[in-house]
């Protein structure tokens, strides 16, 4: 399998009040052709500052890339002019947010936004006949129900699943190889959620894409990813298959989330006069511009010793293909 | 979207009644010489300061022109100012107001000393100074308004670009791969477009009564055309035997700046980002 996406050692600050936060500290990933990557972290990790980065979005005001690099297909990224950026974005790489309605723009009608996309790549300019053919298309493809109405409909006038759709069939309009998915079903229902994720799945499989699917809830992971990275504190802290992760976890935050996840086996059964607390990780999660010395993780961690704090591990091959940056894993 | 804009406008009372004044205005403007019973340079010194009567519904002034006909004409004058007065200093004050509030850093450092500069000169004498200048005549003193005019309308769009340019789908244009241009002018513009409107509208007022300062003070249009403010400059002289020649005029510049004024409060209900709700 080859690797379409590769992130090595990015390290990108923030300026926040006068400070400098370190958002992500020496990032890297790597994401397979036809494969779909999970990032799991809890707010304030870093993940969706690391889809950010990828495109190079993070604007100057607000922070900068201080080292590392991105390769698409083994091109580099960060320094490419701004020209050739903006074919990237959406051209070849296209990603999606997470609050679809704040993501589009409510003046527009949803088909024209739609036509935007489509137009702006094309290096040709479409007749509006085609234009409106393929825009039907599209939504067709992401399974809108009635796709003329929708065309003309406003983003306020559509339910979250339906602009969450749009919002894909918008990201997929100018037919890129990869799509970032920053937490896109954070705002929806659950039964919608399960809409929109087999959407992603099928069109995955279908259209032959590549996906970075970022979110916080493992349970959306372990059905739509086939590797797992676990971001912590600005960094990763495991990488692994999916089915390595979730039988062997090797990082204690990892198992810490896995453990915190309420499980049906063990759910509280009130007739029997059972009640279970759910697990969680002791602490908080620390302040970026104020981090813990050595491991990251070592404050609320359950198995930490004398040598995690000094230094922080660098992230080791314990097994095969699963990475773990803890001096105690395996 | 348009659709409910037009339904809420519908239901304010105020800004209907001012927008119905507007429009009859513009219509008689366009329709001067039709509706105009005389033609207001038509000279008739016999006749002159004639108070109100069948023949000269308004009176004549102080060379037996019409006066009603003379003010009707200067509807003419009043509208054309407002409009492209207050045009230029919106197309100014859009473009600079927009640079500012998206890019930010030095260049919104410089245009807004700029602006601060500009806002620091009383505004009606700078006018004077400049037309006095300069030779006094309609088209540029539809110019000089609008330049003393776009400070306070860069100021307002700078700062609701700030906050429109914070939005996510601002950000999601940008993962698009659209250009700068294109999102500050396609995509953020029509998002500020509620409060231009609404200071344009009221700004097409101050730039009516400006003109007709000028013209009153003998710098603005010139006799014989038109205008309100120059009719008035007669109409001081005679005011203790011609009380028309001041009342007439005056009605006209009152009603018409109303008229906008109550437009531009109507406007700012209307396109209140309530709008989502709806």
């Amino acid at each position: 399998m080859e690797r379409i996406l590769e992130v090595r050692n990015l390290s990108v600050e923030f300026y926040k009040g006068g400070k400098i936060v370190p958002a992500l500290r020496n990032v890297s990933i790597t994401l397979n052709e036809n494969e779909v990557l999970g990032i799991v972290g809890e707010s304030g990790c870093g993940k969706s500052t690391l889809a950010l980065s990828i495109l190079k979005l993070i604007s100057e005001r607000e922070g900068k890339v201080v080292s590392g690099e991105v390769l698409f297909k083994g091109e580099e990224l960060l320094s490419l002019s701004k020209e050739k950026l903006l074919q990237v974005r959406g051209g070849r790489i296209s990603i999606i947010f997470q609050d679809p309605f704040t993501s589009l723009n409510p003046v527009f009608r949803v088909g024209t936004q739609i036509a935007e996309s489509l137009s702006l790549h094309r290096k040709e300019n479409l007749p509006a006949q085609q234009l409106e053919k393929e825009i039907i298309e599209l939504l067709q493809l992401v399974k809108m129900p009635k796709p003329k109405d929708t065309m003309l409909s406003y983003p306020h006038q559509l339910s979250g699943g339906m602009q969450q759709r749009v919002m894909i069939a918008i990201a997929l309009s100018p037919n890129p190889e990869i799509l970032i998915a920053d937490e896109p079903t954070t705002a929806l229902d659950v039964t919608i959620q399960k809409e929109i994720l087999g959407l992603l799945t099928e069109l995955q499989k279908k259209l032959g894409l590549s996906v970075v699917l970022i979110t916080h809830d493992f349970g959306i992971v372990a059905e739509t990813c086939q590797r797992i990275s676990v971001m912590y504190a600005g960094n990763i802290v495991e990488e692994a298959s999916t089915s390595e992760v979730f039988h062997n976890p090797l990082h204690p935050y990892t198992r810490g989330l896995l453990e915190s996840l309420p499980s049906r086996e063990e759910s509280p059964d009130f007739s029997q006069g059972e009640k279970r607390r759910l697990k969680a990780i002791s602490g908080q999660v620390p302040d970026p511009s104020n981090l813990p010395s050595g491991c990251k993780f070592h404050p609320r961690c359950p198995i930490v010793i004398e040598q995690c704090k000094p230094e922080e591990p660098r992230l080791r091959e314990v097994i095969r293909n699963h990475w773990a940056r803890c001096i105690r894993a395996g | 979207m348009w659709k409910i804009f037009w339904r809420r406008f519908r239901r304010n009372k105020l800004a209907l009644f001012g927008a119905l004044i507007i429009l009859s205005l513009t219509v008689v403007a366009a329709i001067a010489p039709v509706i105009a019973p005389f033609n207001p340079n038509e000279q008739d010194i016999l006749h002159r300061l004639e108070p109100p009567s069948g023949k000269h519904l308004l009176g004549t002034d102080d060379l037996g022109r019409d006066l009603l006909s003379r003010i009707i004409y200067g509807t003419r004058v009043s509208l054309l100012v407002g409009f492209v007065a207050v045009g230029i200093a919106i197309i100014i004050g859009t473009v600079l107001g927009l640079l500012s509030g998206y890019f930010g850093g030095g260049l919104d450092s410089l245009i807004m000393r700029f602006v601060d500069i500009t806002l620091c000169f009383p505004t009606f004498f700078l006018i004077l100074m400049v037309i006095a200048f300069l030779e006094p005549n309609i088209w540029n003193v539809m110019v000089v308004i609008g330049l003393t005019g776009w400070p306070g309308l860069t100021r307002l769009v700078r700062g609701e670009c700030l906050s429109v340019r914070e939005r996510e789908f601002v950000q999601a244009a940008k993962a698009l791969g659209l250009s700068n241009r294109r999102v500050m002018f396609i995509h953020i513009l029509p998002n500020v477009m509620a409060p231009i409107l609404v200071a344009a509208t009221l700004g097409i007022g101050g730039a009516i009564l400006t003109e007709s300062a000028l013209s009153f003070l003998g710098l603005g249009v010139q006799p014989p055309t038109p205008s309100w403010g120059n009719i008035l400059t007669a109409g001081k002289d005679y005011i203790t035997v011609a009380w028309w020649l001041s009342l007439y005029p005056g009605l006209a510049i009152l009603v018409t700046v109303l008229a906008y004024n109550l437009l531009g409060e109507g406007l700012r209900d209307v396109l209140d980002p309530r709008m989502m709700a709806e």
